[in-house]
């Protein structure tokens, strides 16, 4: 069996590109956890038969029309309340740059 | 007096049109019963306020002369299901208070259908577990022993329909969300083939695997809910059409064992000997039973444990905090996202997110995710021959019975194991029901056993049928 050494700087940078802050003892603990999942998942590699070529499957785009939009200013209320800042009708977030 | 203990969906339609009583006497009879009883087993997180004003309307509906299946009916949603003007926060603390902005399509159905929508269901959080203890908001207990959990992810709903707090429950079913708590709680449960049911509404985990599936005491009931819900949906592109025939009446069903599949270490003796005590049953009604060769089924949790956090870190991805649910303020608008989703999600949340990122990191992407999509396929073909064969596979629904609060909680490994019998069919999308088939005793409680029966694509109707004969309906 491959045996995974997942480090704390591992979950570090998945943690970083995810946007979760966690503390070192947490990153500790999935380390150590990554390690028994990760050997367990890597059956994928034991299977039985022949693992074709990856395939799209029986995938179709389903199209409809972009038409019969909600009257404008309909919903406009009930999806601001959900801002947790507004300014008027605006979401207000910090400055980007 | 209204006798909950015995009604069914069906039974109390039959009462609501003779008038014996009405829909605000049924919901209130259900509301005395959430009032004593939820208290102890935390099913709900919110028993909605408007529910008695809503079924005096559908009282209304009724002296009308409308009536449907469903009219008067009252259901539980799980907390995963938009349903506007309410709350539905998936659990967690990021959507703590998210209030619906509009309505999922199959709460446009069943509002259509005049069904009176009682409360929301505790769940583990954004539907991740098995035990319904990752619930940012304490978990639920299985009604038949209350140091047990009811099971997961719709353990609210499995044990709101267990314990008489509601007639039917809508769940989702990513990897066996509703058929494992429905076997813990003694209940009926379907996931239907994906892409029988809308999903327009319904926060998303796993995209390719998710699929909505409705509790209920008896098969009967399950069928009437599925028929309600089933439809394509012009807001959901994955929906399918087609149409479940009543089978007919002569036609004899064969039955597959996948025995290779029932040798997984860690199967529980007595669950193993229900089973067989079942196929035994299955005989004696009739139904031809032989063993089928599926070498890979025992892979797909391998694979489910790839596909799905992979989805679930895509997914998730859109809780951040700005437009909507919990915000926690930072110095600049980066760490307000940090801060924000470190605050609003649970640990599990946060380890799938982070193995799904693994997974789909560019080192490993091949390794992982390339070969659990390949295997799908093989597993997806497996079943394909295995149903030139035989009409249904059954095998139990759950390894184990409910387990203790906090038994499992401290390895995630162990409690992803619990789910080795339900996975491969939401790998493969076809449809899965699991029927109560008796009890295992252990500390001087009746612990309920299930077994999982599974058809083809679309073939709903041959599980109906079985389970109705299995359960002795009709």
């Amino acid at each position: 069996m491959i045996c995974f050494m997942i480090e704390v700087k591992d979950i570090k940078k998945l943690a970083e590109l995810s946007r979760l802050q966690m503390t070192e003892t947490e990153m500790a603990d999935f380390a150590e956890e990554f390690d028994s999942i990760l050997n367990y998942v890597a059956q994928v590699k034991n299977v039985v038969g022949e693992l074709g070529e990856r395939t799209a499957g029986e995938l179709r785009n389903v199209m409809r029309g972009d038409d019969k939009p909600n009257v404008r200013g309909a919903k406009t209320e009930v999806l601001t309340q959900e801002f947790p800042t507004r300014e008027g009708n605006y979401l207000k977030v910090k400055k980007i740059l | 007096m209204i006798d909950l203990k015995k009604l069914t969906i069906k039974k109390a339609h039959e009462d609501l049109k003779s008038g014996k009583y009405t829909a605000v006497d049924l919901t209130k009879a259900y509301l005395e019963n959430i009032e004593k009883k939820d208290g102890d087993i935390h099913a709900y997180l919110e028993v909605y306020e408007d529910c008695l004003e809503r079924a005096k309307v559908v009282d209304r509906r009724i002296k009308n002369g409308e009536m449907t299946a469903l009219m008067g009916i009252p259901l539980s949603i799980k907390d995963n299901i938009l349903f506007e003007g309410h709350i539905a926060s998936a659990s967690s603390k990021i959507l703590e208070n998210y209030r619906a902005t509009y309505d999922a399509t199959i709460i446009t159905k069943l509002k259509a259908e005049g069904a009176v929508i009682i409360g929301r269901t505790n769940m583990d959080e954004f539907a991740m577990g098995g035990s319904t203890e990752n619930s940012a908001f304490g978990p639920t207990k299985n009604p038949h022993d209350l140091s047990r959990v009811p099971g997961g992810s719709s353990g609210g709903a499995a044990a709101s329909v267990a314990s008489e707090m509601a007639l039917g429950a809508i769940g989702t079913d990513t990897g066996g969300s509703v058929r494992q708590p429905a076997s813990f709680c003694g209940v009926v449960a379907l996931k239907p083939t994906y892409g029988a049911i809308s999903r327009y509404g319904l926060m998303a985990m796993g995209s390719s695997l998710d699929q909505v599936g409705p509790i209920a005491k008896t098969v009967t009931d399950v069928e009437i809910l599925f028929r309600a819900l089933q439809g394509p949906d012009k807001y959901d592109a994955t929906t399918i059409s087609y149409v479940v025939n009543d089978l007919p009446e002569k036609t004899k069903l064969r039955i597959g064992i996948p025995r290779e599949f029932l040798k997984t270490e860690g199967i529980d003796s007595e669950v193993l000997k229900n089973f067989e005590e079942a196929l035994q049953k299955f005989r004696l009604l009739g139904y031809e039973i032989k063993d089928v060769e599926m070498p890979n089924l025992p892979y797909a949790l391998s694979a489910y444990y790839i596909l799905m956090p992979a989805e679930v870190s895509s997914n998730l991805a859109r809780f951040d905090g700005i437009k909507y649910g919990l915000h926690k303020d930072g110095q600049n608008v980066v760490e307000d996202y940090f801060l924000s989703r470190r605050a609003g999600f649970g640990q599990e949340v946060r380890r799938r997110i982070l193995l799904g990122t693994y997974v789909l990191s560019a080192g490993y992407y091949d390794s992982y995710y390339n070969k659990a999509v390949a295997l799908r396929e093989l597993i997806t073909t497996e079943y394909k021959n295995a149903f030139e064969e035989v009409d249904i596979i059954v095998t139990p629904t759950s390894p184990i019975p409910a387990f203790k609060l906090g038994e499992k909680s401290n390895n995630p490994l162990e409690m992803y194991l619990a789910d080795i019998f339900t996975v491969p069919v939401n790998i493969a999308g076809v449809p899965g029901l699991s029927i109560p088939s008796g009890f295992k005793e252990m500390d001087g409680k009746k612990l309920p056993l299930g077994i999982q029966l599974v058809s083809a694509h679309q073939k709903e109707e041959i599980l109906f049928r079985a389970g109705k004969d299995f359960l002795e309906e009709n």
